[in-house]
């Protein structure tokens, strides 16, 4: 049986959300590996959330936000732009590959763009196989 | 009221624990009126044997300081544990796993290449390493097994209190005595600490927190009334428990964060990267990886005393 991923999907009300909605209004057929959780801004994720989605049994974690500059709460998604790598560059210390997480901009009408950016991840992960806790002793 | 019996034990630990108990001064008399000491690898004679004689319950506190590493630091943990009635994780490493939990961005092979081979000090061509038995003409030898992975001494066993610091302050050191002789103790779990951040606590001026730059410490000669963080200067404070009474920071030193995480908080690292993200106002790409180059460790510095209790406790290897 081949390893189906399982992706934490953060998606912001304002942009993204609605372009999975756009996405799947459309009939685009995209991946189904990610688990959207809708936030009000990207803004809100808190890197305890990627660890938590990890600590729990995600392969992956996407974080989808507005297009920089067109945050809803103006500033929102910059702090996103800014914890995101710093975030990647701490896991990386924590031998947690690059590819297991993922920044990116869709807006409300990029259903094609956000399709194509779950199937980009699923395959990214997939490749990568399942993510292990390593508990050590 | 008869006397108190009390054990203090160290694991891996650099000894500063058992120091700061002698640092409560005169008043280490008052703890030799109020408990009799049973074990103290540091400072008194007695043997595990000891220990191991008693009936349980019998010890009616430990001051456990030090991370579990090992097979003989867990043995001691557990007996210890069986034998008292209130076990403290006292200090930093038996809290969160301390320094010696930076060990968990490695693995015991690893560990034991730098130690007995690469350090400048080693003349072992022959790559000696210990061993958990070695046979020798008189007979066998033994050793504890070293373990991958640094632990926290309630990832080991239960816990009542936590007494945090690296090493815990004198006055959170009498509060503790003075509980025991008063029989005045916390609700089993807590930390006797403050409850709020060190940021709480800074006596310094705070005003708008927004940094363009980050400064190592040796890089710059802080102003002493100004916020750290404010001067660019990564201080582990907003993420880090108070009750500390900012030692650090009157020393003009930032914060590392050796109490740990304040009440509801899982993850000290994870919270103050979000933090310093926060407050480093740029923008554009090239001006966000400056920022990430600038900050040279993140795992090491946000996790310098909590990687045993961080969400991902090690890594993956």
């Amino acid at each position: 049986m081949s390893f189906e991923p399982k992706i934490v999907g953060f998606c912001c009300n304002w942009c993204s959300y609605r372009g999975a909605d756009m996405a799947g209004t459309a009939r685009i057929k995209s991946a189904p590996n990610v688990r959207i959780v809708r936030v009000m801004c990207s803004g809100r994720v808190d890197p305890v959330f990627v660890l938590k989605a990890f600590e729990q049994g995600a392969d992956g974690v996407l974080i989808l936000g507005c297009h920089p500059g067109d945050c809803h709460y103006v500033e929102g998604n910059y702090k996103t732009a800014r914890r995101v790598p710093l975030l990647k560059k701490m896991l990386d210390q924590l031998g947690i590959e690059d590819e297991r997480v993922r920044l990116d901009w869709v807006s409300a009408s990029e259903g094609a763009r956000f399709a194509s950016i779950v199937n980009e991840m699923t395959a990214k992960v997939k490749e990568l196989g399942p993510f292990r806790a390593n508990e050590g002793g | 009221m008869p006397k108190l019996k009390m054990a203090l034990y160290w694991a891996a630990s650099c000894g500063g624990c058992d120091v700061a108990v002698l640092d409560i001064n005169e008043k280490i008399l008052d703890v030799a009126e109020l408990a009799d000491i049973v074990l103290w690898p540091i400072a008194m004679d007695f043997k595990y044997h000891h220990v191991e004689a008693m009936d349980e319950g019998s010890i009616d506190v430990c001051l456990f300081n030090g991370s579990v590493r090992n097979t003989e630091q867990e043995k001691i943990a557990k007996l210890l544990r069986q034998k008292s009635k209130v076990m403290v994780a006292f200090g930093s490493c038996a809290c969160f796993g301390g320094i010696p939990a930076l060990a968990n961005f490695i693995n015991r092979d690893l560990a034991f290449e730098r130690a007995y081979v690469e350090a400048p000090t080693n003349a072992n061509a022959e790559r000696v390493f210990p061993q958990t038995l070695t046979k020798v003409a008189e007979g066998e030898l033994e050793l504890p097994e070293f373990w991958d992975t640094v632990l926290a001494l309630d990832q080991v066993v239960a816990v009542e209190y936590y007494v945090p610091g690296c090493p815990p302050p004198v006055d959170l050191i009498l509060k503790v005595v003075n509980a025991l002789a008063t029989n005045s103790l916390p609700p089993p779990g807590s930390v006797i600490a403050a409850e709020k951040t060190l940021c709480d606590e800074c006596p310094r001026t705070k005003e708008e927190k927004k940094i363009t730059k980050i400064y190592r410490p040796h890089e710059i000669i802080p102003d002493p009334e100004k916020c750290l963080l404010e001067q660019g200067i990564i201080c582990m404070g907003p993420a880090t428990r108070g009750g500390c009474g900012a030692r650090c920071i009157e020393a003009n030193m930032p914060c590392r964060g050796c109490f740990g995480p304040p009440a509801g908080v899982q993850d000290q690292g994870a919270k103050m990267l979000s933090a310093l993200a926060s407050i480093y106002e740029v923008k554009d790409e090239a001006e966000i990886a400056r920022m990430i180059e600038e900050v040279k460790d993140p795992a090491g510095t946000f996790y310098r005393f909590g990687m045993s209790t961080s969400m991902l406790k090690r890594k993956r290897m």
